[in-house]
């Protein structure tokens, strides 16, 4: 009894955001937004999805200047021509997607029951090419950061709503990017909740930490750091490296899972990519 | 095999007893204060160094430029901490005060070497 005393109020001490063992994915949405809510009272719910700019005034309004000659507007019309030129046989990306490929970027990623694993909308780009007889392209930038970032844009003001199926290896993925998200990695031992849970408005350094709700709604990003656009797996990459973390091969199902975990905490937000981020 | 183990550890502890009598003998006060003096500036130096501590990605110290603010200020450190190695235990591990700590595990994780943890340990406990 003690014990448990003893350990229940050391938990209490680590901060107001604790998970509990056994939640539902629905219980979880509810739990990680209203953390957000409570912590930024001042945020409009909306407004996160511009991540750090949602709650820092200060970077904010250089961000916005940016916005209106957006650094990636060259990237949409290479993506906007990538993705209506035919492949050799003659047939285009708007044969492999519902409604042409227009509108539609936002669903993703999503758990495919019949294959069992979780699509995101970059692995659906290259398995479209595959099955024209296409290479695949590169994971990270280039091509498919241009390609995807004109889907993205078609995608604009929809609503982020991802489902986890009534299926337990639908489940299992979602459980595996919780894990993936909470767990404490690297030479620097630190998990993405660390700084974008529990440290979201600290700075590390000169760095305001944004918040985790909002995150993955506007990916790809131009970033200036990388001088072009990049996706959402790139932007993981960095993060794991930072903390001298292995990271996940892109496209691995380390981050899809934690892209579909990610994603789905954001349901009800407004999709909005690409961005830009300094 | 056991009286092996016994006459080599004991071979050892004469060694270092050796040397740290040298050492005690051939540091002379002024001497003694300068070795402190540079432990001080390695410290700070490993501290700031943003491969090593990189200490000032998360706390406001001493005269250090745009600090981050995840962990406290690290002021009156000899007042809140009488016993330094207290001190040295959270920079080796901070983990275990806080099993849930963001700080990094410099000691456990080999970030530094146990010199550096040293050198800092005395910066710090200037602040
Ligand atoms: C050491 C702290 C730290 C850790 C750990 C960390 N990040 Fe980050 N992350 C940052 C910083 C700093 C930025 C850039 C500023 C910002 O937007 O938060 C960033 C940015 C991001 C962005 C881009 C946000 C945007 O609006 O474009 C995403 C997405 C992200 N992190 C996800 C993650 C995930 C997922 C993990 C774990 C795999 C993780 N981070 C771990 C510090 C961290
Ligand atoms: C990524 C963030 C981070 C880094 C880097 C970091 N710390 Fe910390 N530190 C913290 C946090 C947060 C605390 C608060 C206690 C806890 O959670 O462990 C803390 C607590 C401390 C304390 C105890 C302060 C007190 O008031 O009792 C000391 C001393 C300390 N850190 C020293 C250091 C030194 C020295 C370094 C660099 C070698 C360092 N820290 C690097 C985050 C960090």
């Amino acid at each position: 009894m003690k014990k448990l005393l003893t350990a229940t109020l050391a938990l209490g001490l680590l901060g107001a955001f604790t998970l509990p063992a056994q939640a539902t994915p629905q219980e979880d949405l509810e739990k990680f937004q209203s953390y957000y809510y409570k912590r930024f009272p001042d945020t409009p719910k909306g407004d996160f999805i511009n991540g750090v700019y949602s709650i820092d005034a200060a970077s904010r309004e250089q961000w916005e200047s940016i916005e209106e000659f957006p650094p990636y507007e060259l990237n949409i019309s290479k993506g906007e021509k990538l993705f209506n030129t035919p492949f050799k046989n003659g047939k285009t990306y708007a044969d492999c997607f519902e409604n042409g490929g227009i509108g539609i970027a936002h669903r993703y990623p999503f758990f495919d029951t019949n294959g069992g694993e979780i699509i995101t909308l970059e692995l659906a780009i290259n398995r479209c090419r595959q099955a024209n007889g296409e290479k695949p392209l590169k994971y990270k930038k280039g091509a498919i950061a241009d390609i995807g970032a004109y889907m993205k844009y078609t995608s604009r003001g929809e609503t982020i709503n991802i489902v986890i199926p009534d299926d337990p290896a639908a489940l299992a993925a979602y459980e595996l990017g919780k894990k993936v998200f909470f767990a404490k990695r690297g030479q620097m031992n630190m998990s993405c909740a660390d700084c974008h849970i529990h440290n979201a408005g600290n700075l590390i350094r000169a760095d305001k930490l944004s918040p985790g709700l909002g995150q993955p709604t506007h990916f790809p990003v131009y970033r200036s750091k990388w001088g072009g656009m990049g996706t959402l797996h790139r932007r993981y990459t960095g993060c794991n490296k930072q903390v001298r973390a292995k990271p996940y091969k892109a496209q691995s199902p380390e981050y899809r899972a934690l892209e579909y975990y990610h994603t789905y905490m954001s349901n009800g937000l407004e999709s909005n990519g690409p961005g830009a981020r300094k | 095999m056991q009286h092996t183990a016994k006459s080599i550890s004991k071979k050892v502890m004469t060694i270092s007893a050796v040397s740290a009598i040298a050492a005690f003998i051939n540091l002379s006060p002024a001497l003694a204060e300068e070795k402190a003096a540079t432990a001080v500036e390695k410290g700070k130096a490993v501290s700031v160094d943003r491969k090593k501590g990189n200490c000032l990605a998360c706390h406001a110290m001493d005269d250090g430029a745009l600090p981050g603010n995840i962990g406290p200020p690290l002021v009156s450190m000899k007042l809140r901490y009488p016993d330094k190695a207290k001190l040295r235990d959270q920079i080796w591990d901070a983990t275990k005060r806080n099993p849930n700590s963001i700080m990094p595990p410099f000691g456990r994780h080999k970030m530094l070497s146990e010199e550096e943890i040293d050198n800092i340990t005395d910066y710090i406990y200037t602040l």
